[in-house]
């Protein structure tokens, strides 16, 4: 079930085909360029402090309605979009339907406002077959926020950049992606192009050679010599059988040999490109790629704790108490939950015990996003591992990537220091310290 | 150059015997073959071994091209609290008869991991005794009852408790036998049973009793409150090491003992004890009487007080130490006034009584009326009448009570039980030697699981909280009762009606608050009935006459040995002896001498008709004429991991005048035959070696703070200076964090407390007695330890050199002592990180010296280089060979690997491990001030040694923080106290201790004459 991308051992009795396939797998690497738009971890945490200071500026100013862009894609479009009636309500002309402090006390604890016997609440609650929105603990300023933000995306849906998706940021990604395809298709069309004038030349060469020949044979003035050259035939045999030849492809067979067995014992627990087979077919091209869910609403604890943390069924049901219910992947998960047995996952990022990662430092800290480690995660309808998570991958990171320092009052002086020391040179996470043993062996 | 005396690290070099020789020139020991004893046909010599391993790597490589396939198993229904991978803190008690502590309790995705101190308590103050640190294991101990039990049989608890209603309702008289119990629900709980059944007593008795205190004063133990104490008289009370409530003793003993350039007073204690034990160790003035004198000493202070005859002032103060002593703490204790303060660890009621009446006569301020503590309440005449009449009770309930141990009738109560026509009930948590017995097993919960409350000190009540679901089929003993005496209210409700009378106002916020914090205010426990007073007062118990007196003492680690089954607590080093695993006789040196027996030789001790083999430990300050054995050993039925380690003194202990006797007359004889003793320190003196540690006497210090520690100085051409200008390495610059360390000598008491904590974070694991025996055992922290020795360098004219070293090795007969925290000191010039051929260990830009265990190759270069002797290596897998199964069993199931911590790694074979400052922590700390977008602040990340000190006595923190404490510290005692170890060697460590002071007229460390004697020469020299 587990199938590694690891090239196989068999592959030393084609080495002279593998000079070929070899090269081309590390073009096709290459290639694969990780999109960086789409799905934006990192944007619910850096949005809270934005939040409060929109607050103090007043709704409706860009900083507000950043806030509560970021805000909203993390708490609320699992369930809402702004013009789409969704699992809740469309919110386009909430601020008109209701006033403020009734939306900041719907939002903080919904049932409670239904319990009070609110006609509007009570009314929303059975038209939305009696489903509790859930309670959040976001602050006053931020829910305001995140009303700035609907507000100003309201109609948004005709804007032709985003036609048929709630947010402008898609329509972003499918742009990109587009880009990234039409150049692309330039190249392959040159390729082509340029190996059709290479076939249509040498074609030509061939027939001109051919009628020179005809030409001479045609001539009756030619001496023996001339006959001789004009009739001599390529000895492909004495070529096959000759010292250089046997030395030049002896000596190839034997690097590519040699390469191939280094490549493959480094590869050794290696698992780049694991990719196993889960007991259920969960999808993150689905949610995270189509509907945009952000990774942290399941990922809970990638903001704040060393592991990410594997959605708890819990988790699921959120969802899919109401979505897709008949479906018999989502069938596993009632069933786990009837017999009170969890779902065993297997494991595809396998760290050793001796090393040790914590996920908060890289997302909240950092500010990396999922997808640097991760892969096109957005795109994967069985995710499989991506990055190679060897040391060096490691280090080589830490040694190339500045320090995310902007607003941390941590690094305020280290910084001041390091631009006193060498100005210029960016300020990496080694030059910090980040590659020394006991930050990741202890 | 001076030429630099040669120093002998033992009387063995010296001799230079063969077997010495043999072993001077390894660091670790003899190696030895692993698991097996080698018989030539099953070692694996080292070609095959070659062999193996290539055929090994090629099959590697083959294999691992199919990874094993692991898991991922989140929660099915995650709570709402607990987060992979962040550590949730839960306030709670830990109470087990013994020692108070108020707890925080560290568990990891809902498994208890580590305990702390809970600073918001005012009794314990944050403070954590070693038994406590150590208790965690208790949790996952594999020798815990798993089910109820009928007859040792698993049964079911409804079976149980339906055969039990009846046979309750119709046994006539029962009985409940505890230890001490300080929760008033509980005590409730026994009461409404009692009401159910009728004729049911409640008796309480203590292992290690204190019922003549009791007795003395209207059945409570007196608050005390020695930081108000400014002269402390103690007459054999083992106050900060095993007496009462030794944590909250050290907290408060420990303010008086801080001095500072701007505070330059000290508290005065003297000391009277047989054994030498902790509380002695750190006395300013220390006597070595024999048990029975105990009670004249009393009477004559008594007299002096009370009457106002004063003893008289001996003509010799240095050859009568025992009436110098006395006539100092006569006339200090009358100077004092109500400062001054007497305790006495005597368990006999007039000796006790003596001492009420001193301490009112005094009105002494030490101690508080209105809050007396309730930790000891056990009552040894009501205990010996159970027994005696066990015959004329129908029912009898152990509630985790181990009479058949640690009683010294416990023979008595065994043959009561083995009559099937009484029933018996045991609530212990394993079939112990009284369990064991039992008709019924229905063992309660671990306090872990449980729900509880408890009212230490009149006034002050804390609560237990459960924090992880129960992991065996077992009740809380409580709900038990409640069952039994058909009130179905689950504990948990019952304690909340019970609570509901103090707090108050809104109840349930007063309740969150109390289960937050773990402590509140209040009082729910009915004043404890006073026990018989003593006849009046007595006069001194006559002297014995003939023969060896004992002492029976309790020891730090396990104390009464309720807890025995705890490997930490088996291999923490005795804070005096260094003994681990087992107990022994300490016998003065003199008696030792003169009867011909060597260390380790074992002898036979016989008291009170009883006898025990036990193998012999030289004691310095161990009263003449006198021997000491050590309670808590000696278990049957305790576990794999304390069943027959040392002998039961229990039985030796005698029923005199309504209570527990713990001394005797006893006859000792030599059985020729030997038993090694595993001590981690054999080496007794510094020898007027300054650079290891600097003590100076109060008086010293108050005429100039400045010239109580001494410097080294290197020679150079420019004259003498310090050895850091001297160096051939450059030095760090640190722009972020400098870590650092503070270890006040004068606050270090020597608990050991630090050197379980520091098991219990970093997994190290435990290599049982003949690996200590072997030098190997795997603290990163030891606590050394010093005596004083009579002779000094000023002997060498007199005695020549060589002789004077001999003497110099030998400690006194009362020897002052001095601990030392000893860690790897993270060395700014470390020694270790130059020799190590492949790099795995290196210096950080924070200053710390780091360990990489998966780069290490096992050279021990490291270990070699060290000048502290602090590098450990792990000969063996100590998780999974099976030699270690016994004593690091934990590491071996399932159960017990989850008290490891899951941040830090179980080293494997063949590396070398060692303190790493709780780099986990400091990590942690970082990134918690990082996510919060500031600067960590002070207090914030703490080593967990210095977590766990009862004392404050080590401060860790960042230098880079001028406001830190350590950084304050550094900055005051520089040139003042602060001192580094070895600082000739210029390895600057990160680690400054700060110089002992003693209030005592001198300090018998070094030789002051031969001081000044010495910087004269150096001068010259130079």
């Amino acid at each position: 079930m587990s199938s590694y991308r690891l090239r196989p051992f068999s592959h030393w009795l084609l080495a002279l085909f593998l000079t070929f396939t070899a090269v081309g797998q590390v073009a096709a690497q290459d290639a694969a360029t990780v999109s960086k738009e789409g799905v934006t971890p990192g944007a619910t945490a850096a949005a809270a402090p934005a939040a409060a200071a929109g607050s103090a500026a007043g709704a409706g100013d860009a900083a507000a309605i950043a806030a509560g862009d970021a805000l909203f894609k993390g708490n609320c479009a699992q369930c809402h979009a702004v013009n789409d009636v969704v699992v809740g309500p469309a919110l386009a002309g909430i601020d008109k339907r209701r006033p403020l402090p009734w939306i900041i006390k719907w939002v903080k604890n919904s049932s409670k406002v239904v319990a009070s016997g609110d006609e509007y609440a009570v009314k929303l609650f059975n038209q939305y077959q009696k489903q509790q929105m859930p309670s959040f603990a976001l602050s006053d300023a931020e829910i305001t926020s995140i009303v700035a933000y609907v507000k100003s995306q309201e109609g948004a849906a005709k804007t032709p950049t985003a036609q048929g998706q709630p947010t402008a940021d898609s329509g972003q990604t499918a742009a990109a992606g587009d880009d990234a395809a039409g150049s692309g298709k330039y190249v392959n069309v040159v390729l082509i192009v340029l190996i059709v004038v290479l076939i249509v030349l040498v074609v030509t060469l061939v027939i001109i050679a051919n009628i020179m020949k005809d030409v001479l044979r045609g001539r009756k003035d030619l001496d023996g010599r001339d006959v001789e050259i004009l009739e001599q035939k390529t000895d492909w045999m004495g070529v096959l059988k000759s010292g250089w030849f046997k030395g030049v492809v002896g000596t190839l067979f034997v690097l590519v040999v040699l390469y191939e067995s280094i490549q493959g014992i480094m590869a050794v627990g290696l698992s780049q490109g694991y990719q196993p087979a889960q007991p259920i077919a969960f999808s993150h091209k689905l949610h995270a790629g189509e509907h945009q869910i952000n990774c942290a609403y399941c990922h809970t604890s990638v903001y704040k704790s060393k592991s990410a943390n594997i959605p708890s069924a819990n988790i699921c049901m959120n969802c899919h108490s109401q979505i897709k219910t008949t479906s018999p992947e989502i069938k596993k998960i009632y069933r786990a939950i009837q017999r009170q047995q969890p779902i065993q996952w297997v494991r595809i990022h396998n760290l050793p015990d001796l090393a040790y990662f914590n996920h908060s430092q890289h997302t909240q800290v950092g500010g990396i996003e999922c997808q640097t480690c991760h892969g096109p995660i957005q795109n994967m309808d069985v995710v499989y591992q991506y990055s190679a998570l060897t040391m060096g991958w490691c280090i080589n990171c830490h040694r190339e990537t500045p320090l995310n320092t902007k607003g941390n009052g941590y690094y305020d002086n280290l910084v001041k220091l390091h631009n006193e020391a060498n100005a210029g040179a960016p300020f990496t996470v080694s030059s910090n310290g980040g590659t020394e043993c006991s930050k990741c062996h202890y | 150059m001076q030429e630099s005396p040669k120093y002998w690290k033992g009387i063995e070099e010296l001799e230079n015997s063969p077997e010495f020789l043999h072993n001077a020139l390894s660091e670790f020991g003899i190696p030895m073959k692993e698991s097996r004893p080698s018989t030539d046909d099953t070692v694996a010599p080292r070609r095959d071994f070659l062999k193996l391993m290539g055929f090994g790597l090629a099959a590697a490589t083959l294999a691992s091209c199919e990874a094993p396939v692991r898991k991922a198993i989140p929660y099915l229904n995650k709570p709402e609290e607990v987060d992979p991978g962040i550590a949730n803190f839960y306030a709670s008690t830990y109470f087990t008869g013994q020692d108070y502590n108020s707890v925080l309790v560290k568990t990891r995705e809902g498994r208890p991991i580590k305990l702390e101190g809970n600073p918001e308590s005012p009794v314990t103050r944050g403070g954590l005794s070693a038994r406590a640190q150590a208790s965690v294991l208790s949790l996952y101990d594999g020798a815990r009852l798993q089910s109820f039990a009928i007859n040792g049989k698993p049964a079911d608890k409804e079976k149980v408790d339906q055969e039990l209603r009846g046979r309750l309702a119709s046994a006539g008289r029962i009985a409940i036998v505890s230890h001490t119990i300080i929760s008033p629900s509980t005590k409730r709980a026994i009461a409404d049973f009692a009401g159910r059944f009728g004729n049911v007593e409640h008796v309480m008795y203590d292992a290690n009793s204190v019922s003549a205190l009791l007795r003395a004063n209207g059945g409570v133990v007196p608050g005390y409150d020695f930081s108000k104490a400014s002269v402390i008289v103690s007459l054999g009370a083992d106050f900060l090491g095993t007496w009462i409530s030794p944590v909250e003793y050290a907290a408060q003993y420990v303010v008086n003992r801080k001095v500072s350039s701007d505070k330059r007073s000290m508290s005065r204690h003297i000391q009277f004890e047989t054994n030498m034990s902790l509380t002695g160790s750190n006395a300013d003035i220390r006597a070595a009487v024999k048990p029975s004198q105990i009670g004249t000493i009393a009477q004559q202070l008594h007299a002096a007080i009370v009457g106002g005859s004063m003893p008289a002032k001996p003509a010799d103060p240095k050859k009568d130490i025992m009436a110098n002593a006395l006539y100092m703490a006569a006339s200090e204790l009358k100077a004092a006034g109500n400062g001054g303060l007497v305790v006495s660890g005597s368990n006999d009621a007039n000796v006790q009584a003596l001492v009420a009446a001193i301490n009112a006569a005094l009105g002494t301020a030490a101690i508080n009326p209105a809050a007396p503590s309730y930790v000891r309440q056990g009552d040894d005449q009501r205990m010996a009448n159970l027994v005696n009449g066990i015959g004329s009770y129908g029912a009898v309930i152990f509630y985790h009570a181990n009479p058949v141990y640690d009683h010294p009738m416990g023979d008595k109560v065994a043959a009561a039980l083995a009559n099937k026509g009484l029933l018996s009930i045991s609530f212990n948590h394993t079939a112990d030697e009284t369990g064991s017995l039992c008709q019924y097993q229905c063992p309660d919960h671990h306090w872990m699981e449980s729900w509880n409350d408890y009212e230490p000190k009149r006034g002050f009540l804390s609560l237990a909280q459960p924090v992880i679901t129960p992991l065996f089929k077992t009740r809380q003993a409580q709900e038990s009762l409640l069952t039994w005496a058909g009130n179905p209210t689950s504990y948990y409700n019952y304690l909340r009606n019970n609570w509901r009378g103090i707090l108050g106002g809104n109840f349930q916020a007063g309740w969150d608050k109390a289960v937050h914090d773990g402590v509140a205010t209040g009082t729910l426990l009915p004043a404890p009935a006073a026990q018989l007073a003593p006849a009046g007062q007595a006069t001194a118990p006559a002297a014995k006459s003939g023969g060896v007196e004992l002492a029976i003492y309790e020891k730090v680690a396990l104390g009464s040995g309720a807890e025995a089954n705890n490997p930490w607590l088996q291999e923490l080093p005795d804070p005096v002896s260094k003994a681990t695993w087992g107990n022994y006789v300490t016998v003065p040196r003199a008696m030792a001498k003169e009867k011909g027996w060597e260390q380790g030789d074992v002898v036979k001790v016989t008291a009170n008709g009883k006898s025990l083999e036990l193998p012999v430990l030289i004691q310095p300050g161990q009263a003449q004429g006198t021997i000491g054995i050590a309670l808590g050993y000696g278990r049957t039925k305790a576990g794999m991991v304390a069943d027959k380690v040392g002998a039961n003194a229990y039985p030796l202990v005698s029923l005199a005048d309504n209570a527990l006797n713990y001394t005797a007359t006893a006859t000792v004889e030599a059985t020729g035959s030997r038993e090694p003793l595993a001590q981690t320190q054999t080496h007794h003196t510094i020898m007027d070696r300054k650079p290891v540690v600097q003590v100076a006497t109060l008086e010293q210090y108050i005429k100039n703070p400045k010239e109580v520690t001494e410097y080294d100085k290197i020679a150079t051409p420019d004259g003498l200076e310090k050895p850091s200008k001297v160096s051939l390495w450059q030095d760090y610059e640190y722009k972020n964090h400098h870590w650092a360390m503070a270890i006040d000598l004068n606050s270090c008491i020597g608990c050991g407390s630090c050197v379980v904590g520091c098991q219990v974070e970093n997994n190290v694991p435990v290599v049982g007695k003949q690996e200590v025996i072997n030098r190997r055992e795997m603290h990163w922290l030891r606590i050394d330890r010093y005596y004083s020795s009579d002779t000094h360098k000023d002997s060498f004219e007199d005695k020549g050199k060589l002789s004077t070293y001999a003497l110099m090795e030998d400690p006194s007969d009362n020897p002052q002592v001095i601990f030392q925290p000893m860690l790897c000191q993270h060395c700014n010039h470390a020694p270790c990180e130059t020799v190590c051929p492949v790099l795995a260990t290196t210096h950080s830009t924070e200053g710390l010296n780091q360990m990489t265990y998966n780069r290490c190759v096992g050279t021990r270069y490291c270990a070699n280089n060290c000048p502290y002797k602090v590098r450990r290596f792990n000969w063996f897998s100590y998780y999974s060979n099976e030699k270690f199964e016994t004593v690091n069993g934990h590491m071996f199931t399932d159960l017990g690997r989850m008290v490891l911590n899951p941040d830090v790694m179980v080293r494997a074979r063949g590396v070398i491990e060692k303190c790493s400052f709780c780099v986990q922590r400091i990590q942690l700390g970082k990134l918690e001030a990082k996510k919060q977008k500031r600067r960590p602040v002070d207090g914030e990340v703490v080593t967990a040694c210095a977590q766990s000190c009862p004392t404050q006595a080590i401060v860790f923190g960042d230098l880079k923080d001028p406001n830190s404490r350590v950084a304050q510290i550094w900055r005051r005692e520089d040139g003042e106290r602060g001192f580094k170890v070895l600082d000739a060697v210029n390895t600057q460590p990160n680690i400054t201790y700060l110089t002992k002071i003693r209030n005592s007229a001198t300090s018998e460390f070094f030789a002051p004459e031969v001081e000044k004697a010495e910087k004269k020469a150096e001068a010259h020299n130079a």
